[in-house]
């Protein structure tokens, strides 16, 4: 028995110190919460942070865009048409005379809106389909799929456009069509990303201890699979921001009055090669917004991932 | 000699005299996985015959190792047992109580008493819980074992008692290594005080000198705790070192069945001595004098099993009578009644004892 | 004799002179480091080991201990980055391969040396078929034609006992069992009659009963075409089953060097010894089984002086302090143990005590 002790208290003293080890200059008992690490480790990545940028950037100007914005972004003034980038009009002016500048500051709050609100949508629709189905499975997940599926491939644009056409133009429909051709992917995800969780000896092992099913789907499923939702949704913002951008260069999405960076495209066309600033300064903004979200959905990934250190 | 035949009188199923009563009682258990084909409509093919029935008993205290090779059905058994999986036929009587059948609440009181310590100790742990919260779920899941003010301090006890330092509550499990998370997984397993642990491959991910740390620990809580173990593994060796009887599964049967002296000093199923003889032992000079069987071929597939004996496709000793007729699990009719640790039960038409383990 | 027929008569580059001088393959003083998040790994640090042709050589640790480290360094397959080769030399018939340009090191793997790995599974390519990837070999290396290659694949896949060969060279990876694929990861190393075959832990992933049957196979043509083999395991057992000689590695070091039977016989290391004491065996039934204390080391964070003397029984302040260097180990009375040797402060104690 003193053998059985000793040779016990072994490993626990190595322990002491491994474990000591494995957490650089950090004193035991240490508390680490959850959210401080993927805090610390998002931080650490260089590009995430930029991300974060960007994206601060983007709701700081959507939310002050009255006092940043020089001019009324309505405003028309055909005395100066097509004004190339000046002190006054720092953008220039569009063929109506309209102040690039804040219009662009202006478009901003449309973006910032249909892309927040379509994803939410999305997800909203996305994971509670995914969760039925990568959780029930058999009839329940068959059916919820073979619907994704045919959400899946139909296009975009031309399902837009029926939406658009019952509903009129205007930025609800927009949102609206948005949410309703994204929820697909939302839902594979998530489906696949339980489906794999489901199927860790620490589901078995919540099982094996009698937890019930609400029990093993919030703190064993949910927590493990909702990371690839999460960086994804970061994503798909971004993607969000470009096909809303999209519809109104077509010219279903929003009113071509309103200020919106789609739009600004979509009339800067005729003056292509002569007046390159009206379409140039816009994409930029559609550029860097969808960057500050890939970047921040890349960043969440990497952090939310616990095997990663 | 007169020794262990009286264990072999023991283990001998079916109403043994023995001083104890067996705690689990495995009955002809049968799992068959249907095979399935079709887009929509799904039609049944087949089925793969993971446990085509099995039985044994397990008795209060002792350790029954299971061993075979992937594909035997060994890990399903242990699913079984854990009633994680639902049986096609057959039962498993815990305490007289045929755990197959229940379910709800009479099922989560049994669960108290059954648990299980799974192979892999790095998907065995939620990773987004605490060392803490991993140990005090099953207080959660059974309110009425520990009150709630205690929990903390049972989970810092039962850290104690696997020799991992009780501050590490708040640490997950990615910042332990293999063999302290293993401990971690035992840990969860003891919460309830189970009577019973299954242990699905609890060692083979482990580093060897690692491995040697969790055996003691293992052994130790069993004595302090009284605790029957069924041990699931491959490794023969390690299964010879912790387990009181050894059971060989083929295939989805059990091939052959006895205390650890029957089985490896005086195996009478040629499958088990081909698998004896394969081990690698580690000593260069033993080596030499042993005779290795080496079988050809590979396990058939649970889905398509040979007729009669499962075995007889790679067996050296297979005869037409192999083919018609199935082998029961029974004492061999050439040791029937007589004194000698041959007469255990082996599911062969032509058992005999051949030794292939060098004696030491 | 075929030997020199093959070292002659394989294309590629054959390094100049020194065929016959020498070791087949030595490794002196290798060091391999990985750029990690949180530092510098040190995964190898100064290994030394040869063979020669015809031997076999079996590297025994456990994970992290560089055993397969050093593998990978000798192939010239090291993810690089965040593996680098921080000092050292591999002489391969006598030349140094590392400061060969990595085109002249793509013509040695085939054809020179080849390797086995545990899982064949994932190292066969599952879209082409087996015969496919065999006969690729053949005309990569020696231009074969199409059906010259087919031909040689059958014929390698009957070698290594792949019943019903030519029926089944069409089939795929997935198509082939455990054991068979195994076969089929041997015949591909084997295609080229290399000089020196490396295994990683070629049976850990397979059936008891199946693995008698691979290593002896892999004995059995290395016999046969006098290769040398250096088999990296964990498995005690199963390297006193195959191996002449043995060097055991812990935390990219090797703590001691012995022909086989004499490791198991007398370890001259406190850590080898803790091995053998902790495994249990078949042949008898043990007590409690001996556990060496603690866990295997941080590469991040090596212990100074011996990286084993935090778990070691016999450790004294010098441990802490020196690391020991490979001492030769020798009889009481001074006379050499060929071969053998431990990087143990006490080693005398140890394998006399």
């Amino acid at each position: 028995m003193t053998e059985l002790t000793k040779s016990d208290q072994g490993p626990d003293a190595a322990t002491a110190q491994s474990a000591v080890a494995n957490n650089t200059a950090e004193p035991a008992p240490a508390r680490i919460t959850q959210w401080g690490e993927i805090r610390h480790r998002f931080m650490a990545n260089r590009l995430a942070v930029v991300g974060l940028v960007l994206v601060a950037l983007l709701f700081a100007i959507a939310a002050a865009a009255p006092l940043i914005a020089t001019h009324d972004p309505y405003a028309q003034d055909l005395t100066n048409t097509l004004a190339d980038p000046s002190g006054d009009h720092w953008f220039g002016t569009d063929a109506l005379g309209r102040d690039q500048f804040s219009r662009i500051i202006y478009g901003s709050r449309i973006a910032v809106v249909v892309g927040l609100a379509s994803i939410f949508l999305a997800c909203l629709i996305g994971c509670v389909l995914g969760a039925l189905s990568g959780y029930f499975g058999k009839a329940i997940d068959s059916a919820i799929m073979r619907v994704a599926d045919i959400f899946f491939a139909f296009p975009l644009l031309i399902g837009a456009i029926v939406i658009i056409l019952v509903m009129g133009r205007g930025v609800l429909p927009v949102i609206i069509s948005l949410g309703v051709f994204s929820w697909a992917t939302v839902a594979r995800l998530l489906r696949s990303s339980i489906l794999s969780v489901r199927e860790m000896d620490y589901v078995t092992a919540a099982r094996a201890l009698g937890a019930g099913t609400s029990r093993i789907i919030l703190r064993h499923i949910m927590p493990n699979s909702i990371a690839a939702v999460m960086s994804y949704v970061s994503f798909s913002v971004g993607t969000a921001v470009v096909a809303e951008a999209s519809l109104s260069f077509l010219g279903i999405g929003v009113s071509p009055e309103v200020p919106e960076w789609g739009n600004m495209i979509s009339s800067a066309r005729d003056f292509l090669g002569v007046k390159d600033f009206l379409w140039a300064y816009p994409s930029a903004a559609i550029v860097l917004t969808v960057l500050g979200f890939v970047f921040v959905g890349d960043g969440l990934r990497d952090a939310l991932d616990p095997k990663l250190r | 000699m007169a020794d262990a035949t009286k264990q072999a009188e023991q283990a001998g199923q079916a109403g043994a005299p023995g001083q104890r009563e067996p705690i689990l009682q495995v009955r002809n258990l049968v799992k068959h996985f249907p095979l399935t084909q079709g887009l929509l409509f799904k039609k049944q093919v087949g089925a793969v015959k993971a446990v085509d029935g099995i039985s044994f008993d397990l008795y209060q205290g002792e350790t029954l190792g299971i061993v075979g090779e992937s594909g035997c059905g060994k890990s399903t058994v242990a699913k079984l047992l854990m009633t994680l999986e639902t049986a096609t036929s057959g039962e498993v009587f815990y305490k007289g109580q045929d755990i197959t059948k229940l379910s709800g609440r009479a099922l989560k009181a049994v669960r108290r008493n059954i648990q299980m310590v799974f192979q892999d100790p790095y998907t065995s742990l939620n990773p987004r819980m605490t060392v803490g919260d991993i140990i005090g779920e099953p207080f959660e899941i059974h309110p009425e074992v520990a009150p709630k003010g205690d929990r903390r301090k049972r989970v810092q006890e039962l850290l104690d008692v696997v020799g991992l330092n009780p501050e590490y509550v708040n640490r997950y499990p990615h910042q332990f290594s293999g063999g302290q998370r293993q401990r971690i997984g035992i840990a969860r397993g003891l919460a309830l005080n189970p009577e019973i642990i299954i242990c699905d491959e609890p060692v083979s991910a482990l580093d060897v000198s690692v491995q040697a740390q969790v055996i003691n620990l293992m052994e130790r809580l069993q004595d302090e705790f009284n605790l029957s173990y069924l041990f699931i593994a491959h490794d023969l060796s390690i299964v010879r070192h912790i387990s009181d009887r050894v059971g060989v599964m083929y295939l989805g049967k059990m091939a052959e069945i006895g205390t650890d002296t029957q089985i490896y000093d005086y195996p009478t199923h040629p499958y088990t001595q081909a698998l004896l003889s394969a081990v690698p032992v580690p000593d260069p000079e033993a080596r030499e004098g042993r005779e290795r069987i080496i079988l050809t071929g590979d396990v058939p597939s649970p889905a398509n099993p040979p007729s009669g004996c499962r075995f007889r496709t790679r067996c050296w000793k297979a005869e037409d009578k192999c083919a018609e007729e199935m082998p029961l699990l029974a004492v061999p009719s050439l040791y029937e009644g007589e004194d000698t640790p041959a007469a255990h039960e082996s599911a062969c038409h032509f058992a005999e004892v051949k030794q292939v383990v060098g004696a030491a | 004799m075929t030997t020199t027929e093959k070292t002659e008569g394989a294309p590629g580059a054959a390094p100049q002179g020194g065929k016959k001088t020498g070791p087949l393959l030595e490794v002196r003083d290798l060091h391999v480091e990985f750029k990690t998040r949180d530092g510098v790994a040190k995964a190898v640090n100064g290994v030394s080991y040869s063979v020669d042709a015809g031997e076999t050589l079996a590297v025994l640790g456990e994970s992290g201990s560089g055993k397969s480290v050093t593998a990978q360094a000798i192939m010239g397959i090291l993810d690089s980055p965040p593996g680098r080769v921080a000092g050292g030399e591999i002489l391969f018939h006598g030349q140094d391969i590392l400061k060969l340009p990595e085109s002249e090191r793509r013509k040695l793997r085939g054809p020179k040396m080849a390797m086995i790995f545990q899982d064949a599974l994932s190292a066969l390519n599952p879209v082409f078929s087996v015969g496919n990837q065999l006969g690729e070999m053949f005309r990569v290396h020696q231009g074969l034609s199409k059906k010259d290659a087919k031909a040689k694949a059958i014929e390698l896949m009957d070698r290594v006992r792949i019943p019903a060969a030519k029926q089944r060279v069409g089939d795929y990876p997935h198509q082939f069992s455990g054991g068979m694929r195994q076969r089929i990861m041997i015949a591909m190393a084997m295609a080229l009659e290399p000089d020196l075959i490396i295994a990683d832990e070629p049976t850990t992933a397979l059936d008891v009963t199946v693995q008698a049957q691979v290593m002896d196979l892999l004995a059995e043509l290395q016999r046969e075409y006098n290769m040398g083999l250096i088999l990296i395991t964990h498995d005690l057992g199963v390297v006193a089953d195959v191996a002449d000689k043995i060097a055991v590695m812990y935390a990219g070091r090797i703590v001691e060097t012995a022909p086989v039977h004499e490791l198991y016989k007398r370890p001259a290391h406190p850590y080898t010894r803790g091995l053998l004491d902790s495994i249990p065996r078949l042949d008898h039934k043990g007590q409690e089984l001996y556990a060496i204390k603690g866990l295997p080391p941080n590469l991040l964070r090596i212990p100074t002086g011996c990286a084993f003397n935090p778990r070691c029984p016999k450790a004294q302040n010098v441990c802490r302090e020196d690391i020991p260097a490979l001492h030769p180990v020798t009889e009481q009375d001074g006379t050499e143990l060929d071969g053998r040797g431990s990087a143990c402060h006490f080693w005398k104690e140890t394998i006399h005590g």
